[in-house]
Order: C-alpha cells, then structure tokens, then sequence
C-alpha cells in the first residue's frame, strides 16, 4: 500500500526537478523530453495518480488534489517554455529571411491591346456618353458611296484632295471600287440603314463610325497611307451648327481636359456645308506656340453641316432635317496624348513599341 | 496662290499687321500657308500658324542709291568699281554683277543706275550659298581693293533668287531712301481650296479681305471696247456651248516686245511667275489681278493660216487619232473630249490647257489676238491630267472660271499691252456667249440662320454680310434675297443654294461668334453595337490571357502570304483584290489570312523577342458573287505563341517553349468563357500545320477555326534569326461565326452548400484512344452527381506497357440538395469503371 507522505514527497521533488528541467528547453528535442519526463504515462505524476486507488478513503481526496494542482503547474510550466520557445524560433527566422528588397520582381507577361484599340475606345466612349452608338462600315467602297452619294460628282475638283486606291476590276465605268478614303460612306449607310427603319418618318440618327481608311500618299513621320479615322453624325429636326461646336468641345474636355478649348475655321468638304476644320488648342503651350503646335492649335480634323444633298441621298428630308458631321484621325490623337513621334510605329507592331502601352 | 499685300493693296485698305490678316484669312477658310516678309519686320514667331520666310531690312543700313559711273578693276577683269552715291556721300564699291560691264569705262553715266545698297554691318542672305542662308555683310579686301559695302541682288534681298546680276530700281527713286520704304512687302501664300476658285487672283482675295475686315473694294473699272459678235478681222464658232460657254477675243496692234517695267517684273516675281516678255507678262499679269487666264496669239501667224482672210476661230472637243505641238514642243496625243482652239486650217491650242507652238508669241511678233474665254474645267481637267500639264491657267479652269471673267480679261490684257507695248488696241472686242451664266437667286429667313447655326441673326445683319461679299440683297420682314455677284459658280439653286449662303454668313460674322450648345434634340432609340461590343469582350479575354494584340496592314502580296503554306503545297488559288494603283507592288493586295500577318510581325520580332503571343483581329478580303462587286470582307480572329513560357527574370524561370497545350489552354479558356456550348476539338488536316499537331476547333458540327503547331516546312519559309528556335503556334478562328454562337445569356451556377466528395480515379487504355473519348464517357455516366472533372497526370511507359497510357483523373462527386453517401458515390464510381471497361477497355490502374 503506498504511503500518502511519500506520494507527497514524491510530487515535491518532482516539482522542484521539473522546475529545473524547464528552464533547459531551448528546442523542440528538449520540449519532448520534459513532456516525457513529467508528462507521460510513466511519470511521477502519471504514478501518483494511479496510487490514488490503493490509499485510504481519508487520503483519496488530498492526494488527488494534490496530483491535479501537480498536473497544472507542469502543464502550466511546458506551456510557457513552448510559447518562449516558439517566439526565440520566430525571431530567430525573421532575422535571417532578410530579402533585398531592391531585386527586380518576377516578370510577368501581361497582355496589351494595341494603343490604337485603347485611344479608340476611350473615344467611343466620350461619344456613347453623348448618345452616339457605333457604327461599322465597310473597307472596300463603291465609288458611288466613297464619292458620289457624298456630293463628290465625277470629275470634280475636290477628288483631288483625297488621294485615292483603286481596286483593280474591269468594266465599272464611273463606279469603280476604291478602299474608303474616309469613313464618310459610313454616314449614307447609317443613315440609309436608320430611315429604313421608317422611311415617311426617319428616326433621328446619331452614330459614330470608327475605321481603317486609305490613301494615296507617301509614308513619312507624320503621314499614313492607311490610318484610322472616326466619323460622327447626328440628324434630327433641330441639329445645328453651334450643337457641332458643343460637342467636339465637350469632346476635347473629355480629352484633354476642363479647359481644353476647340477653334473652328471654315473650309471645304463636298459632303458638308457649312464646312470648318476643327483645331484643339495645344495643351502644351496654351495656346502661346510651341514645338508641338506649331501657332497655338492643334489642327485635328474636318467637321460641318450634313449637306442637303448628302441628307436627301441618306433618305433625310433636307427641308425638315439637319445634321451635323465630322472626322478626324484616331492615331492623331494618340500621338499626342502619348507623345508618339513617328506614325509609322502603329502598323509596323514592334513589340517594342506596342509594349509600352 | 501668293499675294503680295502692295497688290491687294491696289483693291483694298489692309492697316492690319500681316499675321492678323493671315488670321482672318485663314479663320475664313482661305489658309494662309506662309508669310515671306521682303523687307518688312517678321510677325512674332507663335503669332501665326503659317511659315515664316523673308528678314527685315535694316532701314540705315539698306537704302536707295545711284550708280554715277562704272569703271574697271585695276586687277580684275570680272569684277567692276562703281562710283555711288548713297544719298549723304560718294563711295567706290567693288561688283562682279555682269548686268554692270556694259557701262564700263565710259565716263560718267547721263542717266544714272538706281541701286539697292548695302552698308557694312548689313544682314543679307548669302547670295553665294544654296538657300536663304542670313549673313552680316564685313570689311573685307577683294584683289587689293577694300570693300566694306556692296550693290545687292534679288537674291540677297530675299525677293527671288536670282543672282547673276545685281537688281535695277525705278530711276525716279531719291538716293538714301530705305529700301524698306520702297519695297517693302509681304507675300501671302494661301491654300485655295475647291470651292474658292473665285479667289485665285489679287482682285478675288481683295474681295474677301474687304468682307472679312468690313473695308470698301476698290474694284477695277474697264472702259468698253464695245463687244460685238464678228469683226473684219476675226469670227466665232463655239460648236458645244457646254464645253465652251463664251470665248472673247481681241486685237492689238503694232507691239513692241521688249522686257516689262521693273516694277511689273518685280510684282509678278513676288507672285511666284517668271517676267519673259511684255505681252506674255500682260497675260500672266491680268490673270493673277482678275483671275482670267489669256491666251496671246500671233495673228498674222493665224492671218496667214487664213489665208489672208479675217481669221475665224472655232472650238469642238478634239477626235480620235488627232495630235498638236504645243509651245513645250512636245507633240501631244489628243483624247477625246479634249477641248480645242482651231482656226480653219486645224489645232491652234489645247483649251485652258496650253498653247500650240505655231501661233505662239516671239519676238518678231506684231499683232497679237488675245483670247479669253471660260471652260469646262471637267475636261479640262481630264487634259491637264492625261496630259500632265499642271499649269496656272489650268489650275484656274479646273476649278471654274466665271464666264463674266472672259471679257474683263480681254480688257484688262489689252490695256496692259497698250501701256507696256504700245500696242494699239481694236475698238472692238469680238464675244460668243452662246450660254450665258445665270446668276442664283436664293432666299434665307432668319430661321433658316437659326436652324443651321443656332444663331439669331436679323434679316438686315444677313443682308449686310452677304452685301459684302457683292451679293444683291434685298430684305422683306424675315427674310433675305440674295443674287449671286457675277465671279462665284459655286453657289447653288434651291435648298442647295441656302446652304451655301448660310456658310457664308456664318463665315463672315465669323465661326467663332457662333455659341457652342449641346444637342437639344431627343436622344435616338438606343440599341447599341452587339458586334463590337463582343469583339471587345474578346478583346479583353485574349489580353487577360497575356497576349499582346496586334493591328496590321491590309496589303500584302501573294507570295508574301503564300509563305504560311509549305513551298510544295497546293497554293492560295482564290483570287486577289488587288489595287490598281498601288504605292508599290508589296502593298498591292489585300490580305486573304490573319495568320499570315501574325506570322509576318512574328518574323520582324524574333531577333528581340523570347516570347511572342498575338492575337489580331480584322478583315481578309474575299472576292463574292455579290452584284455590287464588292469582296467579303470577314472578319478573323488570329492567335500566335511561339518562344518561352514565361518571360525571363533573374530567378531561374520556366523557360521551356510553348507548345500546342498552351495554344489550346488559350482558345478553351477563350471559348469556355464566351460560354460556347458543345466545344470539341478534331484532329486537323490543314497544310499550314504540323500533321500531328493540328486540330479542327469545332461548336457542335459547325468549325470556328483551326489551330496548331506551324509546319516545320512553313516555319522555315521565314527568317527567324540565329537564335529563335521555338515552335510557332497558331490559331485561325472565323470571329463573325464566333460572336453569333456567343449566347446572349448565361447561367451561372450557385456556389455549392453541400460537401464534395472527391476521389481520384486512374485508367489505363490504348494509346490509340483519344484522351477526349474517355472525359466523355466519364461526364456522361457521372451525369449530374459529377460535378468536375480534371486530368491531373498523364503517364507513359514502365509497368503501363507498350502502346498503352494512363490517364488519372480528379473526380469531385457533388449534389446540390444534400451530402452525399459513401454508398451513392460508390456507385457512380463503379459504374464508371465498368464502363469504361466495356466501351474503351480502359482497366483500372493499380
């Protein structure tokens, strides 16, 4: 029969070794031999709690005390020595997973769309804001669309300022084909396609015709034999001149800016009338000149009043509607919000290019 | 066309600086391309968006002198000493100019050489250098003579650039006067466009210059030879009215031809035409002044062709096989619907065009007929084009030269002659005008202002900015008729004709008096663009997907794109658009393959590539039966891969190269996402492609495309650089059949709130099965309880055996409404197995 005093005794000494051999963990191997030691089936503790059954009645509940306190102040020891244990580690690997933090990244391959894609869809989306739904258009045109329908009769003078592809087929008399030299046929077909919808009363139209247009010309910095180009148009029954100039403003706010302003000075397009070409004032140099612009503005593109005749070929009645179109080339604005040098760069899709975007 | 401003200055007050006034013009539509100051000072640079030529004159040190006598060189035979007086002392100045030597050594001259002089410190340009090059005139010694001063040149004055010899003055001119005082100008160079024909003279700007500025014009008044229609000494015949409206002649007598004055030299100089004698001079110089090209022939050369009889003139539109030898002496093949001048005995000129060599002015000439006369500037056109004879009178009549202009012309060219050539002129002009001009009348309210311009104008504002334009006006209550002055054609009748008044209202109350407003109209119906805003859909996906999009030329040429099929395969044999005119035979046809172009960017980047992934989108033209001719123009989607995985870093990285599984992760991640149903994937027969790398990507039975590793063959039909060795992946998808399976609506599923069970299941099955068959089968017996499927590994080779492989797959078991049972799953799981067994022979692997 054991003796309650020694079992006592026996948990003293224990106490006081385990209060010793804890100090000593300084890892996980000395961790696991003081569980061992003091925590296991075999220890002294595990000894005491067994002998409880074997003592008298009297003694039952002092020992069992005593074990249960024993228990928690081991416990109670192991968990601290743990806990210091798992900090000393902690630190210990935080001072020595140091990184150059100054190393480059990992490269990651993100893909792009081409930056006449992006400066195309912030346009269009300046435009939506206003009402203008896309509309696309073809590439290759009849000459009754690229011309005729657009007041350009054959064998008029203002054929010369457009510069012309012709495609090679035969027997086409006056209507041959040409790659569009504008995207002006856009606004017969649009608005061809819009009045159909009810031709004795045509709905209004306000649509916005981006596309690949062509001509004949010398490639050099600044000149394209093919670029992109933007048209708008808007009919209804009270469309006008000044609503022209309010929306390309808006337009170059949208782009450049609350104070952008635009300048609007007459000119000549068959398919217009009036007719005025649209500047942006240089947003480098406000407007006093600079090596940007050359006297203050930015000469961006061709605007005007839809021409009766343009109207009538479109199915618009010109005594009860009017209209308002423009055009201007979308590598133009790119060039200038990124400061593109060399207009060459779009096509040509060096990805050393086409990468910085 | 140039203007110099002392010109426009005959017609019209200009007491604004020139910049102000390029300013207007341009604002008004007439843009002034550059100003070339002669003399005066250069408007501040940013004050203008023309280009700027020309210098100022130093007033002191760039004046008026005379020439009191020229002597020899004492060592020097070209070169000349010349006594000058410079208006406040006498100097001795050293020349080489050759117009000088005449004078030598013969004592004091009895009419003294009015010169432009230059006192040292002077900035001239260097009349010895290519271009205008400024330099500051210095002391120097030439051949032992001082010289610190000199006589100057056109050239060195930035007048013209000529310098052979030095320039003459008016004698009249006071020694000491600036130079700048007596010829100071300003040349404006304006870009007329089509519709500002009537401004292609001095008289015609003047015009616009005192609309635009509000000043009276100063227009030129003729006093009548009288017209009449024949005369003794010539008649008439205009055979088509359309192509000729009116001819004009007339006749003058006895010319002297000799040089024109100075002053008319100098004034067609600024004006950009070369000074030859003084009756061609008089035509050149009405034409700038009135815009009415002439035409000077020799009438006894046309008298004698008449045999002695009075000459009659006829014009027709030429016939076939007909040639003439115009005054270049180049014998020129006629076109039909060319337009002739002839007499009876054949050609005398092509019509607007340029004159015959025959009956042209020489210097023996005496008598000169003079013809003024209006054209079709359509076939005018047409000649001067076929012809390649871009000339001033052509340029004129291609735009449209009022027939009113004819007769004034005549009159101005006749006057000229008289003064300059001491011509005598016939009292009589002879004149068909068989269509006469009839002038538009169009009425505008101020509604009509309002609803164009959105601008409130009164009738009596209107009438008076049309009244400065010279059109008749007549205000009753709202409304303005006006009648169009008889130098414009382009003003139109009805609707037409108000548009056109309306543009010149707002251009001379000034485009930016007109407000800025935001459309007031109703917003139309809203539908958007389903097409394009899938294509950006599809966009967006690829760039999400790493690849970098790409945009091309439409041009290329067969052979150039017949390098993405192998040399001995079957070529492209569907027909080209080809371009007729094209800038080069590289740029001569349009593309048949998106691929191709990726596959040409492809090339141009792999010397400074290791990872290329592409993607473009847009059209390939195909010819079709279409009854209007017009190609199909589809438009195509185009992937390309080639080259490293992942892009190197300095860490070591996955530098393997990309094969067909990265091609195909692509389109699936592509299609899954567009929620295409029923994609599968066929094995492909394609020449572009590696036999057995290729596949047919299909929805349902319909094909969207083809894709696959480039043909070793096609990939060595491109220069790839020494070190870019990686296969070239490549996918060629119909976009327009693509977008319209794009469903316009999809499901998502919910996220599930029940546990998965998930098992991994791995078979072994002929090599000969494809991967495909056994997923299928998988999904179709799992059906609803089988909520994913993926392949984790596939395995070749040791125990698996010859001609077999193994597939494992990670099969996640799930149900929507509850947790699923071990004995549920149990079952699907060995239904699975036997089936696959039975259908595929697929055994589990142990």
């Amino acid at each position: 029969m054991a003796d309650y005093e020694e079992i006592i005794n026996k948990l003293k000494t224990d106490r006081e070794n385990a209060a010793r051999d804890a100090a000593l963990i300084v890892d996980e191997s000395s961790a696991a031999k003081f569980k061992t030691t003091y925590l296991s089936p075999s220890s002294v503790l595990a000894e005491s709690t067994q002998a409880i059954k074997s003592l008298d009645g009297q003694f039952k509940p002092l020992v069992g005390q005593a074990s249960n306190e024993h228990k928690q102040y081991l416990t109670r020891l192991y968990d601290q020595a743990i806990a210091s244990l798992k900090e000393k580690q902690l630190k210990a690997s935080l001072s020595s997973e140091k990184l150059d933090i100054t190393l480059p990244g990992r490269p990651v391959h993100r893909g792009r769309l081409h930056p006449d894609t992006q400066i195309l869809r912030e346009l269009l989306a300046i435009f939506s804001d206003m009402g203008f739904q896309v509309f696309q258009s073809r590439e290759v045109e009849t000459d009754e669309y690229n011309f005729q329908l657009l007041n350009f009769p054959v064998g008029h003078p203002a054929r010369d300022m457009q510069d012309t592809y012709f495609m090679d087929v035969p027997d086409r008399g006056d209507n041959p084909l040409v790659l569009r030299t504008h995207t002006s046929p856009g606004q017969i077909r649009a608005m061809r396609e819009i009045a159909a919808l009810n031709p004795s009363d045509p709905p209004p139209v306000r649509v916005i015709v981006p596309g690949m247009v062509y001509r004949y010309e010398q490639v050099d910095v600044r000149h394209e034999t093919q670029f992109d180009q933007l048209e708008g148009l808007a009919v209804g029954e009270g469309i006008t001149f000044s609503d022209l100039k309010g929306t390309l403003t808006d337009m170059a706010r949208r782009l450049f800016g609350p104070d952008a302003r635009t300048r609007f000075r007459a000119s000549y397009f068959p398919f217009t009338e009036p007719s005025a070409e649209f500047d942006i004032q240089c947003f480098q140099c406000k407007g006093a000149g600079c090596g940007v612009c050359g006297g203050g503005w930015l000469e961006i593109g061709g605007s005007g009043m839809v021409h009766p005749n343009v109207l009538r070929n479109g199915g618009y009645d010109p005594a009860r509607f009017t209209g308002f179109a423009f055009g201007f080339g979308v590598q133009r604005i790119a060039m200038l919000r990124y400061g593109i040098n060399d207009i060459r760069y779009f096509w040509d899709n060096d990805l050393r290019f086409l990468e910085q975007f | 066309m140039k203007a110099p401003l002392s010109w426009l200055e005959d017609f019209v007050e200009i007491d604004l600086p020139v910049a102000r006034l390029a300013h207007l013009l341009t604002m008004a539509g007439m843009e002034v391309e550059e100003i070339r100051v002669i003399g005066l000072p250069l408007p501040e640079p940013g004050s203008t968006t023309a280009q700027l030529s020309g210098f100022e004159w130093d007033r002191e040190k760039l004046v008026v002198a005379e020439v009191t006598e020229v002597m020899p060189h004492p060592n020097a035979d070209r070169l000349v000493l010349c006594k000058l007086n410079d208006g406040k002392q006498e100097h001795i100045v050293l020349t080489g100019a050759p117009n000088l030597f005449e004078y030598k050594g013969i004592g004091t001259l009895a009419q003294p050489l009015k010169v432009a002089y230059a006192k040292e410190g002077a900035q001239l340009y260097d009349g010895h250098q290519d271009g205008l090059v400024l330099t500051t005139l210095k002391r120097t010694k030439i051949r032992g003579v001082e010289s610190y001063s000199m006589i100057c040149s056109e050239k060195e004055l930035g007048i013209s650039d000529e310098h052979e010899g030095i320039m003459f003055l008016d004698p009249a001119l006071v020694p000491g006067t600036p130079l700048v005082d007596v010829l100071g100008d300003a040349v404006i160079d304006v870009n007329l466009l089509p519709s500002f024909a009537r401004c292609a003279s001095i008289l015609g700007l003047a015009r616009e210059v005192a609309a635009i500025t509000g000043k009276p014009l100063n227009a030129p008044r003729f006093s009548p030879p009288p017209a009449t229609s024949d005369s003794a000494w010539a008649s008439l015949e205009i055979t088509d009215p359309s192509l000729n409206p009116r001819f004009v002649l007339g006749l003058i007598r006895d010319v002297k031809i000799q040089p024109s004055p100075e002053r008319v030299q100098h004034r067609l100089k600024l004006a950009g035409m070369r000074p030859i004698n003084n009756i061609v001079d008089a035509t050149n110089y009405a034409m700038l002044e009135l815009g009415e090209p002439l035409h000077a022939f020799d009438y006894d050369v046309l008298h004698k062709r008449a045999n002695g009889n009075a000459v009659k003139i006829i014009t027709r539109a030429a016939r076939q096989g007909e040639t003439l030898t115009t005054l270049d002496n180049v014998e020129r093949k006629l076109d039909e619907g060319t337009i002739l001048v002839c007499d009876e005995a054949g050609i005398l000129s092509l019509a607007g065009v340029m004159g015959g060599l025959e009956s042209e002015v020489t210097a023996t000439t005496r008598n000169i007929l003079l013809e003024g006369a209006s054209w079709n500037m359509i076939h005018v056109r047409r000649t001067a084009k076929a012809q390649n004879l871009p000339s001033e009178a052509s340029y004129r009549f291609t735009r449209g030269v009022h027939p009113s202009m004819a007769e004034n012309g005549v009159r101005r060219g006749l006057q000229l002659m008289s003064e300059w050539a001491q011509g005598k002129p016939d009292p009589l002009l002879v004149d068909a005008y068989p269509k006469p001009f009839t002038a538009p009348e169009v009425e505008i309210t101020t509604q009509d202002v309002k609803r164009w311009l959105g601008l409130e104008l009164s009738a009596v504002r209107i009438a008076e900015l049309l009244a400065r334009l010279e059109f008749k006006v007549e205000v009753s209550g709202d409304s303005v008729r006006a009648t169009c002055p008889d130098h414009r054609m382009d003003i139109g009748e009805g609707i037409t004709g108000k548009a056109d008044l309306i543009e010149e209202v707002a251009r001379i109350h000034g485009y930016d008096n007109i407000p800025e407003t935001r459309i007031k109209d109703a917003l139309p119906l809203q539908l958007g663009n389903p097409t394009l805003r899938r294509t950006d859909h599809v966009r967006d996906l690829l760039t999400a997907l790493g690849l970098q999009e790409i945009i091309s030329y439409r041009w290329t040429t067969p052979e150039k794109e017949g390098r993405r099929l192998p040399k001995d395969a079957a070529t492209d044999d569907k027909p080209y658009m080809r371009i007729a005119n094209p800038l080069a035979y590289e740029k001569a046809f349009l593309r048949h393959s998106v691929v191709a172009s990726l596959l040409d960017t492809a090339e141009r980047n792999a010397r400074h590539a290791v990872k290329m992934a592409l993607f473009e989108i847009g059209p390939v033209f195909l010819q079709s039966e279409d009854p209007s001719g017009l190609p199909d123009e589809l438009t195509s989607l185009g992937v390309l891969l080639a080259g490293q995985r992942s892009p190197s870093g300095w860490q070591k990285a996955d530098t393997a190269a990309m094969d067909y599984y990265d091609l195909k992760g692509v389109v699936e991640d592509l299609l899954e996402s567009l929620h295409i149903a029923d994609v599968n994937f066929k094995p492909g027969d394609h020449p572009s492609y590696h036999p057995g790398k290729c596949a047919l990507i299909l929805a349902g039975e319909q094909q969207l495309g083809v894709m696959g590793e480039i043909h070793p063959a096609v990939r060595e039909r491109y220069d790839w650089g020494d070190t870019f060795k990686a296969p070239i992946l490549a996918a060629d998808i119909n976009l327009d059949l693509l977008l319209s399976l794009i469903p316009e609506l999809s499901r998502t599923k919910d996220i599930p709130a029940f546990p998965a069970v998930v098992e991994d299941l791995a078979i072994v099955l002929d090599e000969t099965i494809p991967a495909v068959d056994a997923e299928k089968l998988i999904r179709q017996v799992g059906g609803k309880l089988l909520a994913d499927l993926q392949l984790f590994d596939l395995f070749r080779g040791g125990q698996i055996g010859e001609g077999k492989k193994s597939l494992a797959y990670r099969l996640t078991y799930q149900a929507p409404d509850r947790t699923l049972t071990d004995s549920e799953v149990a079952q699907v799981r060995n239904r699975i197995s036997k089936r696959l067994d039975q259908e595929l022979g697929a055994k589990l692997r142990s």
